[in-house]
């Protein structure tokens, strides 16, 4: 681990033009993040064309800085208008919207953007000290233990993911069967094409990414009817100033959910739980738990670090392993692809400037990123006030023009439209969509690791358990795909052995 | 009903299931000379997507709610996004996507939003052109393109 990479990445990021792009960046991703229907991943999605052209490391500091934004964005809509933009947020809007409608919005929002800031720079302190390390062990693996680590991320899903087990399953199923979709590049057979030529290149991920969170997010949010109604915040350098020195008070909470959401955030699909756990962590410690729920502001730090914190980690396994942790990494790790570079363990030797660049540019970013929210909220706020009439067919084209984009196909936008109607039907029968994008991006590298793995032990399932490394993950990985079979088990057992409740409590 | 959507779902990828099994049995789920045949992965997938979606049907069909799946007041304001929008695909393939956009937006602005024609004019004209700029000529990623833009020389 050597300071002086981190040295040269902020040379790299602190260059004029990538400190422009980070600008843009977050302007562009905060103003998606406020939009309804556009979030973080289809917001890189869509922007991702527009990096095609850039170099790498310019190209990654633009999208990072867009997620970060949207991260941002994501809070304002929260508090202001009590419509979560990421299921991250929902425990944000239990204070934050209570806040606010007791006049107090400048204040809950002061104390989210500097949540999240805190929550993101301990995540990244954190990647800056383990990213090297885990790339370094990471060196050493074979395709056993990366499949391993595919079985571990799909797992978490389905033990963690707090949705129900068996449709997280299905979502990751057919995430891997569309990726199976197309020319199978190791036999050169055409795999479920059933002799239609469209179907030939397969499903891109980045046109199921903008159509399920896109198009699918924008029918579900008109069917509440076609209109918001918000709260407007004042929000001054006094009401900043003042908020933060009330907000050292609650260090524990802060150190409490940067723990949590680290801790949850680099396993998929891990922001989600991480924000209401720490949300609960953050009640139950309190001195008045009953304020919880009526605009107590620690409500709205403890979900927030968190969600940051683990918004943060998701990048660790990305640029580590090449497996990324959330739907918005995943389509980084496509654009790394299409920029011509190799994820995994190896850009830590072959490109430390772009690796060290991208590190360095989450200190940057972050710091831009907060002065700038808190200086324009108003502006951003009143994005969405712009009348739906106008904001649909906008954001219906913009989507269009970023599915088209991938490949030059008119194809995709059909594809897009498709995958909009699904992603609709999923969402209101609880299918998560994540785990479908994330199996769609992994698919190919999940089936060669397992290709490979069977080769090198010929046809037996068991190398994945010979191993001590991947033995180890698998196991980790068994354990949580049996979890939803376990806790019901657990809840009866406890709930037998449980004492009958004590009534003398409340004696002294 | 959320139940017969539910059972609906499950049912229509368990056919989906069933496809890739049988495509998968064409390719070979078995070891070839060099590994595992292309088969071999989508078969297990499929596999298991179909006691899925056994399972889950199982599931719906004991405690699924029976509340609406989509209440008709629920359902227009989405049919009125998404005919549009599936409207608006078609367009492009045979006008480009810039004039199919302004198409959209006017239509939607004055059908849906009914706002005056200067502002519906105005900003279906306006939207596209800076969707050009940006797209065409900054940043030189080609959009599908009609006549107009042919018309017009690019």
């Amino acid at each position: 681990m050597g300071w002086e990479n981190l040295l040269l990445g902020f040379q790299v990021a602190l260059q004029p033009y990538n400190l422009g792009l980070a600008v843009l960046g977050i302007t562009l991703g905060t103003i998606i993040g406020v939009l309804p229907g556009l979030g973080g991943a289809n917001g890189v999605a869509i922007l991702l064309p527009l990096t095609f052209s850039m170099n790498p490391t310019s190209a990654i500091i633009l999208l990072t800085s867009l997620y970060w934004g949207a991260l941002f964005g994501g809070a304002i809509t929260s508090i202001l208008f009590n419509i979560p933009g990421e299921p991250w947020s929902v425990a944000t809007t239990f204070d934050g919207y209570p806040m606010a409608r007791q006049g107090r919005g400048g204040e809950a929002l002061t104390a989210a953007f500097t949540s999240s800031f805190v929550g993101a720079l301990f995540s990244v302190v954190l990647i800056t000290l383990f990213a090297p390390v885990l790339a370094e062990i990471a060196l050493k693996f074979g395709p056993p233990e990366f499949f391993a680590i595919q079985l571990l991320t799909f797992s978490s899903f389905i033990g963690l993911g707090g949705g129900n087990p068996i449709k997280s399953l299905v979502s990751i199923l057919i995430g891997f069967i569309l990726a199976s979709a197309g020319l199978d590049i190791v036999t050169g057979q055409l795999r479920l094409t059933f002799g239609i030529t469209e179907l030939m290149k397969g499903f891109d991920f980045i046109v199921a990414v903008i159509g399920l969170f896109g198009v699918g997010e924008i029918l579900l949010s008109v069917e509440e009817g076609l209109s918001f109604r918000g709260v407007s915040a004042h929000i001054n350098p006094r009401v900043v100033w003042q908020t933060w020195t009330t907000l050292p008070r609650y260090y524990r909470t802060f150190v409490r959910s940067a723990f949590i959401g680290f801790w949850m955030g680099f396993k998929p699909g891990g922001a989600t739980p991480a924000s209401f756990m720490s949300y609960a962590f953050a009640k139950r410690f309190s001195l008045h738990p009953e304020r919880f729920g009526k605009g107590e502001i620690e409500g709205v730090v403890a979900p927030e670090t968190a969600a940051h914190a683990a918004g943060g980690a998701s990048l660790l396994p990305m640029i580590t392993l090449g497996i990324p942790g959330s739907p918005t990494a995943a389509v980084m790790l496509g654009g790394l692809i299409i920029w011509g570079l190799q994820p995994g363990p190896m850009l830590f030797r072959e490109k430390p400037e772009f690796v060290w660049g991208l590190i360095a540019s989450m200190y940057t970013g972050n710091v831009i990123g907060v002065a700038m929210v808190l200086a324009f909220v108003p502006l951003f706020a009143a994005i969405l006030r712009i009348p739906f009439p106008i904001l649909t067919p906008v954001i219906v084209a913009v989507c269009a023009v970023g599915s088209y984009a991938v490949h030059d196909s008119m194809v995709d936008i059909w594809y897009m439209l498709l995958f909009g109607v699904i992603g609709y039907v999923f969402k209101k029968l609880d299918y998560p969509l994540a785990p479908l994008v994330l199996a769609l991006v992994l698919g190919d590298l999940a089936e060669n690791a397992l290709r490979q793995s069977l080769i090198m032990s010929q046809g037996s399932l068991l190398i994945f358990f010979s191993r001590p490394i991947s033995g180890g993950i698998s196991a980790v990985a068994i354990f949580f795909f049996a979890l939803p079979l376990l806790t019901p088990y657990w809840r009866r057992r406890r709930a037998r052995s449980r004492p009958v409740p004590a009534v003398v409590r409340d004696d002294g | 009903m959320v139940r017969t959507a539910d059972l609906t779902t499950a049912l229509v990828l368990l056919a989906g299931g069933v496809l890739v099994i049988w495509d998968s049995l064409r390719l070979g789920i078995g070891w070839g000379t060099d590994g595992p045949q292309s088969g071999f992965f989508p078969f297990w997938l499929a596999v298991l997507l179909i006691v899925s979606c056994v399972a889950i049907a199982v599931q719906a069909r004991r405690k699924a709610s029976r509340a609406p799946f989509v209440t008709r007041a629920q359902l227009k304001p989405v049919l009125t996004t998404l005919l549009p929008s599936a409207g608006f695909v078609v367009l492009t393939q045979f006008v480009g996507l810039y004039v199919a956009t302004a198409i959209f937006m006017g239509f939607y602005m004055r059908w849906i939003g009914r706002y005056a024609w200067v502002a519906v004019v105005l900003l279906s004209v306006l939207f596209p052109v800076l969707t050009f700029l940006v797209f065409e000529r900054w940043f030189l990623v080609p959009m599908p393109k009609g006549p107009l833009e042919a018309w017009l020389g690019y």
